[in-house]
């Protein structure tokens, strides 16, 4: 059996005519698998950012020391510093070194600056080992210096973090309404077939084809003209998606150049060609099914 | 050979003990659309292994019978026993088991297209599920049978009307099918080998098919006296000469 099954499939799948309307389907199935690698790949590759930005932000935030004489200024920020250093929860606190912060600054402040009597306040970049601890770290800062701003990082970020989940919740729409496409074309498809090979279909029921039987000469085209156009389409957006993020590292900047895909990425989009070819065959299963249990 | 054709795939007709009756019909009625009825009354009973001619003008209804017959058609009335099952109310899933017992030679052939004769030959083994090494030797016996050995793979659109006729006809016989239906099957082939396809009919009969041939060529009755003749008129069973004696009386 195993060895006649080559010769098998190739007389079966001869039995309807490699007709136009179903050699369509391979191009608008690479069109299909095309749009929905690069949207698949926005998707994922936001969504993995989002989780990370998350990750790294979530326990990170800065106290600001707001005095206008210096040395005070000083004094409260080494004294915070010690304390913040000491609470638990807090896993490490840096003093932002002030020339650092200067050259930060001079593009807004102009040569002034360098002034050392400008007002710029201390600051205090706090990484904690628990997200929990943030209110303590506030809470002691302002004990000493009731002016003190704590800013959380995340609460700044989190108009980026809202996009990022627009985009993510975007790409998943498309990805659906590309599926929902792909079957009514399936379907189509698999009706003009029927309609073009209406003579054939009804010797094959007269010599005691099953409907499953016939539904299997569709299903097999179908599926093959799904793999060829599916694997075109998908390398196509793979190939668009890495040259994307090369373009996007190139950029430098770390808010976009984490907007990459992971291992598990990869895998979900090489799995989007397998998922398509399945649902058209069973998209073209059930629609050659049910329009031949019309038939006698 | 034929055990295993009918008893592979997804056949669910369960083999009955051989019946007296393999075919019986009784006042059977069929309408096409609202018009008036192509068949009226049509009651007969056909003895399994016995050779039956029906007979009649163009259009006095034997495509119609036959597809009947073979379960192309429902009836519009009537009652039809296939094989002692009733054929009218049977589930649509249970057909194809049915289909496979039964050989059709169509009046316009119906080839595959797109398939070589060998393929189109092939066809009701490959339905039965038959696998591939036991294929290629009956449909070269076959094709020798009709003798198109040289045409295997030729297809349908490149023979002639009586090549295509005689490949419809290999492919109606190769599955050794228990009833054997043939519409017109000598129309398009010089009486030479008519006689033969009529002797390939008369073998398969001689080894328990029944053979019907429905055929408006005189010539062919005469050349197996014998054979039971059904005659049709205006989609009406006139009374059978030969052994066709159903019903038995007819009122009025
Ligand atoms: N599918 C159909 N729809 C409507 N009318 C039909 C259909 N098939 C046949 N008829 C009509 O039924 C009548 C009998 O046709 P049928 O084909 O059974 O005759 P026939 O005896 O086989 O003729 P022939 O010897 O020419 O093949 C004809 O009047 C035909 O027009
Ligand atoms: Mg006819």
């Amino acid at each position: 059996m195993a060895r006649s099954s080559s010769t098998r499939s190739s007389s079966e799948r001869r039995v309807l005519d490699e007709a136009g309307g179903v050699r369509a389907m391979t191009w608008v199935m690479a069109i299909m698998l095309f749009l929905t690698v690069l949207a698949a790949a926005l998707g994922i590759g936001t969504r993995t950012s989002a989780r990370s930005l998350e990750r790294q932000l979530s326990g990170r935030l800065t106290v600001q020391i707001v005095e206008g004489d210096p040395v005070a200024r000083d004094a409260a920020a080494a004294r915070v510093l010690a304390l913040v250093r000491a609470l638990p929860g807090v896993r490490s606190a840096t003093a932002v070194d002030r020339t650092e912060l200067e050259t930060l600054l001079r593009p807004w402040l102009g040569e002034q600056g360098a002034d050392p009597e400008l007002p710029i306040p201390a600051m205090i970049d706090v990484d904690l080992a628990d997200t929990g601890s943030a209110d303590r770290v506030a809470a002691e800062a302002r004990r000493i210096s009731p002016s003190a701003r704590v800013d959380r990082h995340q609460g700044w970020m989190s108009p980026v973090t809202g996009f990022m989940a627009t985009m993510t919740w975007l790409a998943v729409a498309l990805v659906a309404l590309m599926v929902a496409a792909t079957s009514a074309v399936v379907v189509l498809a698999a009706r003009a077939g029927l309609e073009t090979h209406r003579a054939t279909i009804e010797v094959m029921h007269m010599l005691g084809s099953t409907d499953i039987q016939v539904a299997r000469l569709f299903q097999r085209r179908i599926a093959i003209d799904a793999a060829i156009g599916g694997t075109i389409g998908a390398i196509a957006g793979v190939l668009v998606v890495l040259f994307i993020g090369l373009r996007l590292q190139g950029l430098g900047s770390e808010l976009l150049g984490g907007v990459t895909l992971d291992t598990g990425g990869w895998i979900a989009i090489a799995f989007l060609p397998l998922f398509f070819v399945l649902l058209a065959t069973v998209a073209a299963r059930v629609t050659v099914v049910a329009a031949l249990r019309r038939a006698l | 050979m034929r055990q295993r054709v009918l008893g592979t795939g997804s056949d669910k007709a369960v083999r009955q003990p051989r019946m007296a009756n393999i075919v019986q019909f009784e006042n059977v009625g069929l309408r096409y659309g609202t018009g008036a009825e192509t068949l009226s009354d049509i009651s007969f009973t056909l003895a399994s292994g016995t050779f039956y001619f029906l007979t009649g003008a163009s259009g006095a209804g034997k495509t119609s019978l036959l597809k009947l017959l073979y379960l192309a058609q429902r009836p519009s009335r009537g009652i039809i026993r296939l094989f002692g099952e009733d054929a009218v109310t049977m589930p649509r899933d249970r057909l194809p088991g049915f289909r496979r017992r039964i050989g059709v030679v169509f009046q316009d052939f119906r080839l595959v297209p797109h398939l070589s004769a060998a393929d189109n030959i092939a066809l009701p083994l490959r339905v039965a599920g038959i696998v591939e090494d036991e294929i290629d030797q009956p449909v070269r016996e076959m094709l020798a049978w009709v003798g198109l050995g040289d045409r295997a793979q030729a297809r349908p659109a490149t023979l002639s009307g009586g090549e295509q006729q005689r490949v419809a006809i290999a492919r109606a016989v190769i599955g050794r099918p228990e009833i054997l239906v043939a519409d017109e099957p000598t129309g398009n082939v010089d009486p030479e080998m008519a006689d033969r396809l009529l002797m390939l009919f008369d073998s398969m009969n001689k080894l328990g098919t029944t053979v019907v041939v429905a055929t408006h060529d005189f010539n062919l009755l005469s050349r197996l006296p014998g054979a039971q003749m059904m005659r049709l008129d205006k989609g009406r069973l006139l009374d059978p000469t030969g052994a066709l004696r159903y019903p038995p009386v007819r009122p009025g």
